[in-house]
């Protein structure tokens, strides 16, 4: 290593800071920056022939978006997603709370049993879940052969399949499944930098171990049930695949709509101004976040 | 192991990177790559087709699938990838065509038209078959299960507008094909949507939804086959192939008329290797290789002289030849204009989210 070289600072090796900061830079631009301004602009044209979009600046995309049919079905994802994120804040707490309370070896071995399914495409998780819930499936086929086993000398009725794919109920399951690992992460990593003393304090007070997990636990990790709350609620407000999949009649969400108009309906700019209400939504929930987290760096 | 959809996977299949090869590629007589890609649906050609072309020619071909028209329309509309032979729908073949998306096909280069069945020489959708070769043709009906309907379900309303067959229905997700077939059912031309009609249907289809079980993307032959289902509304080929797999499975076209479909071989603009693609297709248009094809994927050939070629199970089979009174009643569909897709797309819209 050079012996001055510590001392420049990045102002005094611009050199070194283009190296560094340009592909990046230039990566943002060209392929996210720039495809979502393409879309962007999209949102404020319209089809002149079937492959033909001028730009004409009006708000009509916009305006049919806000039709009751299109909010409907926007109110409808938003219930899908804050059902999955409360399941998933149920489910996720204990799971985090129980790593962050664990030996460094188990630690390991349950973050990587959380992260796991990450690594298995979600396409090929979600054939999976349909080949346990269908009719004819797993959990059917086993339950099935138990109660066929105990209806004969019963003289119960043949077993019904239990309805368990193609409705609302297997959507949410499966967000659920799909979301937890976004749910687990932040809240363990906001819990693994609580500091002990407080919950064993509170515990030595008196206080029973439900009343210190809400009076002490959640509101010093806060900033983390916020994240998590947020990265979950997010991607299951867009998802596409688990309603498409898992879905019955009833189970369009806002994604499925969207896909339909880059599709079948080949109307790009409405699907745009779909996508943007979309990414509106989720500046917004960004900027709560910035608030929260602030508010509660406040008042420390 | 039962037949995938051929139109079920395609949505998986990723076009590969198709020019972005770095492998040397030795050219051919006519001074093009030995090489071609080929974009169609899945489970659509026979079991040795390309490697009997690649043994004939030297040109090896690349295939990829899609899962839909719209796939393919989405995938082409900002410029050829790089594909030289395409399997559009008749009603694609025009949305294509006047998007100036295809490139018109040398006849002189297809000596084998001369196999196809007379029908299909000349069609209302590509006067002069300037644009198109047929592949298939397919007509939609309803796949059942014998042993769980009474009787044939010879008429629309079993699926359509009726409780008895509740909660074991599926239907195709297709918003412009269950419209039609909505409109066919009600007595109107599938060319004729008014939009009265269209709110007809999307009312009709508003109250079936309760007895609906699913709306799928052409892998209803599978749902049947897997007992998820008893009465589907599918493509004939999709449900002959788990026919032969399964007795109690029969496939019937109603008696009010379907919608008829023909996927065509097509070349799309800007291919890179224009003559191979002729050579390709005219190919599959020779007698030997079209009996191979239809062999395998059991849909229905346009092509007379491998007809000919076919065994009786296969010429005979009701599943892939339907016939009786919904076939005389049947039509192509048209492709209308884009303000009519939109407004199919919107009733299809309100109908899932009913």
């Amino acid at each position: 290593m050079n012996g001055n070289a510590p001392t420049q600072r990045p102002a005094q090796a611009p050199g070194v800071f283009a190296a560094v900061g340009l592909p990046p830079i230039i990566w943002l631009l060209a392929l996210f920056l720039a495809p979502l301004a393409v879309i962007w602009a999209y949102s404020f044209g319209e089809n002149r022939t079937l492959v033909d979009i001028a730009i004409t600046g009006n708000w009509a995309n916009y305006a049919r978006a806000l039709k009751p049919l299109y909010l409907a079905i926007l109110m409808k994802s938003l219930g899908f997603a804050a059902l999955t994120t409360l399941i998933c804040f149920i489910l996720g707490l204990p799971v985090a709370l129980a790593i962050s309370f664990a030996s460094p070896r188990g630690k390991l071995l349950l973050l990587l049993a959380v992260m796991l399914p990450f690594w298995t495409n979600l396409l090929v998780r979600t054939y999976a879940l349909m080949a346990i819930l269908r009719t004819e499936g797993l959990i059917n086929a086993g339950l099935g052969a138990v109660w066929n086993a105990l209806a004969v000398p019963l003289d119960a009725d043949p077993f019904t399949p239990l309805p368990l794919i193609n409705n609302n109920f297997a959507v949410v399951l499966g967000l659920v499944y799909v979301h937890l690992p976004f749910m687990v992460l932040p809240l363990y990593a906001a819990l693994d930098r609580l500091d002990r003393s407080l919950i064993e304090a509170s515990l030595d007070l008196g206080a029973g171990h439900l009343a210190t997990l809400w009076r002490v636990v959640v509101p010093l990790a806060l900033p983390g049930i916020v994240s998590g709350v947020i990265i979950t609620f997010i991607p299951a407000l867009g998802a596409y695949l688990t309603p498409d999949l898992l879905g019955g009649t009833s189970s369009q969400m806002i994604a499925n709509v969207i896909e339909r108009q880059f599709r079948s309906a080949n109307d790009w700019p409405f699907g745009a101004a779909l996508s943007f209400l979309l990414m509106y939504m989720t500046f917004a929930a960004l900027l709560l976040q910035a608030f929260i987290r602030r508010r509660s760096e406040a008042a420390r | 192991m039962p037949e995938v959809s051929r139109r079920a996977l395609g949505g998986l299949a990723i076009a590969l990177a198709l020019e972005g090869c770095s492998r040397r590629w030795p050219k051919g007589a006519n001074g093009e790559e030995q090489r071609l890609n080929f974009y169609n649906w899945d489970t659509y050609t026979g079991e040795t087709t390309l490697a009997d072309f690649e043994a004939a020619t030297g040109i090896e071909v690349t295939m990829s699938h899609y899962g839909n028209n719209d796939e393919l329309f989405a995938r082409l509309r900002a410029g050829n990838p790089g594909y030289d032979v395409i399997v559009p729908s008749n009603e694609f073949v025009t949305r294509l065509q006047i998007s100036g998306m295809l490139s018109p096909l040398d006849h002189a280069r297809l000596p084998n038209k001369a196999n196809l069945a007379p029908q299909f020489v000349d069609v209302p959708y590509d006067p002069g078959r300037r644009w198109s070769m047929p592949y298939t043709w397919l007509a939609l009906g309803i796949g059942y299960r014998k042993s769980r309907v009474d009787g044939v379900p010879d008429s629309w309303k079993w699926v359509l507008d009726s409780d008895r067959y509740s909660g074991r229905i599926g239907l195709l997700a297709e918003g412009d094909d269950l419209i039609r077939l909505g409109a066919k059912y009600l007595g109107h031309s599938v060319n004729g949507v008014t939009p009265a009609i269209m709110e007809q249907v999307t009312q009709m289809l508003i109250r079936q939804k309760r007895h609906v079980k699913l709306f799928h993307h052409d892998e209803g032959q599978d749902l049947l086959a897997a007992g998820e289902i008893d009465l589907v509304v599918e493509y004939n080929g999709d449900i002959a192939q788990v026919m032969a797999e399964d007795d109690d499975l029969d496939f019937v076209v109603p008696r009010e008329g379907t919608l008829l479909n023909s996927d065509c071989l097509c070349i799309p603009a800007g291919a890179p290797r224009p003559d191979n693609a002729h050579r390709f297709i005219n190919f599959l248009l020779d007698a030997t290789v079209g009996a191979g094809i239809a062999d395998t994927i059991r849909y229905p050939t346009p092509n007379g002289a491998a007809l000919a070629l076919m065994p009786a199970d296969y010429r005979d089979n009701r599943a892939i030849f339907p016939a009786g009174p919904g076939m005389e009643r049947s039509e192509y569909g048209r492709f209308r204009s884009i303000g009519h897709i939109r407004a199919v797309e919107e009733a299809i819209t309100r109908v899932m989210a009913a």
